[in-house]
């Protein structure tokens, strides 16, 4: 009892303390702190802070990160929970989930030292000289990037590695707790499995994936190593994914240790702030569309 | 009529593509599952052969050289490391275990409730956040980094995984066990303690394997709580405090109020620094950390698939 009255009460206490501490910053600079359309200045020097370009940062590398690794991650959840012999399965689905299991520093170093020159510099090369001067693209794939391949879009590819599993995990789970009946009634109609997959399974189990999805967000929104590790840790860099920047993540961990004036350690404290809140907001919306579809099942 | 209707469509045509179509989509799932092991391939084999260059005993018993020269080891991050992570679980197993029995004799209460869904909130939370509250509530009061506030952070990250596993493993003791030694006038904290727990054990150990390796790897709680110290040695603390006369708490309180450094912390330190010699450590450092991290992991794995086929069997 008092275990569990302490366990929830650490976490009033976590939000309590990031409330108080941010004080300061949410008085002096109040909603402004995060509106996109106020000029963007994060100026330790004149201790004037503007959370939008690190909000920005984990905005676009998130979004990246989940457009490529949607895709793959519901695949390999179709491919773990529906085709793969019971041989395979244990040892992929570990394989899988051992992509999870990697220290994020461990991301972070080889990021820098193999990813970055490999495979990052290159794309970043290629987007620059294709689509950075067409009209409207070019806010978002103006070059140059820099050689080290440190950028935003560094970022968002070492996330796409950290979200997979975490998406693939929960939408497997998903798709083995749709009731065997709908796959038999399904094939019984003559639908091939491909068919069942795309046209009972996955609608069945929407939400659920949806839930994963939002799931994998959150859990990119709060990464911090791997993306302190090879987003540069600049402010401002306009809009550019091929630019180094900020997340709300990296600016803390890159600026806390440093801030000496107290406005600086508040301002960095209110980005702790929304990012307690936005993952808490993820985390309840996600676990409540996982939950609907073993309600469903149940309900059936 | 139908049959008309029937007639008009070329069946084998609509047949094949069907076919064609199951083909391809299936395999492309195949495909996706190569695809995403290729990273961890990647990362696990180039990791373990630039690691292994210059792995050897110094590295593992001596502290780190000046910067800019070679040789050298990272006992200190090895010691902070074991020394952080075991206050971790000393602090954290005992609180997740009472609040797993809780979730098990109260799961609809009020507080039941309120409490699943702190863990799970708790869970969610960013690491990085975790860490700026612990330097609130640890450093700040204190004026002073410390392994035991990275310990008591690293606590926090480990409390929500040991509970959720440990709650779902106690839900499988069949509750008939239960019944039955209650039914012979046991009392409830002797039923749970040798009864019930007994009997989920291994699953909770299992989980508690998977909550350290997670500790182990963590960066981000650490910056702003550990902070990082070239010099801890808690053998020579031990030895000092010994050739001192100094009782055991004297000897424990110096290991833990020290700021301390962690195999993560070194790792993040030496890989940004313009030195040749720390970054060819930290490879090493990073082939430590996820041999350990992963030989948890995959150990965890096997040995509740085990229990799980003897329970069945």
């Amino acid at each position: 009892m008092a275990a569990s009255l302490l366990t929830v009460l650490l976490v009033l206490m976590i939000a309590w303390e990031i409330w108080d501490g941010s004080t300061l910053s949410r008085h002096e600079f109040g909603w402004n702190f995060l509106l996109p359309w106020v000029e963007s200045v994060w100026n330790p020097a004149l201790d004037r802070f503007q959370a939008w370009p690190a909000i920005y940062g984990s905005l676009i590398t998130s979004l990246i990160a989940l457009v490529l690794a949607v895709p793959f991650s519901v695949a390999i959840a179709i491919f773990l929970s529906e085709l793969a012999p019971p041989v395979l399965r244990t040892p992929l689905n570990t394989m899988v989930e051992m992509l999870a299991a990697i220290p994020s520093v461990v991301y972070g170093l080889w990021g820098i030292y193999v990813f970055l020159p490999v495979v990052v510099t290159p794309i970043g090369r290629v987007l620059a000289a294709s689509v950075g001067s067409v009209p409207g693209l070019s806010l978002l794939f103006a070059g140059p990037m820099p050689v080290s391949g440190t950028s935003r879009l560094a970022a968002a590819l070492i996330l796409t590695f950290m979200v997979t599993p975490t998406i693939a995990s929960v939408s497997r789970e998903v798709l083995q707790a749709i009731p065997r009946s709908q796959r038999e009634a399904s094939l019984a109609l003559g639908a091939t499995p491909w068919e069942t997959v795309w046209k009972v399974l996955l609608p069945y189990g929407l939400s659920g994936i949806l839930g994963a999805v939002i799931l994998g967000f959150g859990r990119a929104i709060g990464e911090t190593m791997a993306v302190t590790m090879v987003i540069g840790n600049v402010s401002g860099g306009g809009y550019s994914v091929l630019r180094p920047g900020y997340t709300m993540a990296s600016i803390i961990a890159n600026e806390f240790a440093e801030a000496v004036s107290d406005m600086h350690t508040s301002a960095l404290i209110e980005i702790a702030l929304i990012l307690f809140v936005v993952t808490i907001i993820l985390n309840v919306i996600a676990r409540w569309l996982v939950a609907s579809v073993n309600r469903k099942t149940m309900g059936s | 009529m139908p049959q008309d209707l029937f007639a008009q469509i070329d069946l084998p045509r609509v047949y094949r593509r069907r076919r064609l179509l199951n083909d391809v989509a299936l395999s492309l799932t195949g495909v996706a599952v190569a695809l995403a092991v290729i990273p961890l391939v990647w990362i696990v084999v180039y990791v373990f052969l630039k690691g292994m260059q210059n792995i050897n005993l110094d590295f593992f018993i001596h502290l780190p050289q000046a910067m800019g020269t070679t040789g050298g080891g990272v006992t200190n991050a090895i010691q902070g490391s074991i020394v952080m992570v075991l206050v971790a679980v000393v602090v954290a197993i005992p609180i997740a275990l009472l609040v797993a029995f809780y979730l098990l004799f109260h799961p609809q209460t009020l507080l039941g409730q309120v409490l699943r869904f702190s863990t799970d909130l708790l869970a969610g939370v960013p690491s990085i956040v975790i860490g700026l509250f612990g330097y609130a509530i640890l450093v700040v009061p204190f004026k002073h980094f410390s392994a035991l506030a990275g310990g008591l952070v690293l606590a926090m990250i480990m409390l929500p995984i040991v509970i959720r596993s440990a709650e779902e493993m106690l839900k499988m003791v069949p509750k008939e066990m239960q019944e039955g030694a209650l039914a012979l006038g046991a009392p409830e904290w002797k039923t749970s303690l040798s009864v019930v727990l007994v009997a989920a054990l291994e699953g909770i150990v299992t989980g508690v394997m998977l909550a350290i390796a997670r500790a182990t790897g963590e960066t981000a709680p650490l910056l702003f709580t550990a902070l990082g110290n070239e010099h801890y040695n808690v053998v020579a603390y031990v030895r000092q405090g010994i050739s001192q006369h100094q009782n055991v708490f004297q000897i424990l309180h110096k290991i833990l109020v020290e700021p301390t450094d962690a195999l993560p912390l070194t790792l993040w330190k030496y890989a940004q620094q313009p030195y040749p010699e720390r970054v060819a450590q930290s490879w090493t450092v990073a082939l430590v950390l996820m041999f350990f991290v992963l030989t948890l992991n995959i150990g965890a794995r096997f040995w509740l698939a085990r229990k799980r086929r003897q329970t069945r069997g």
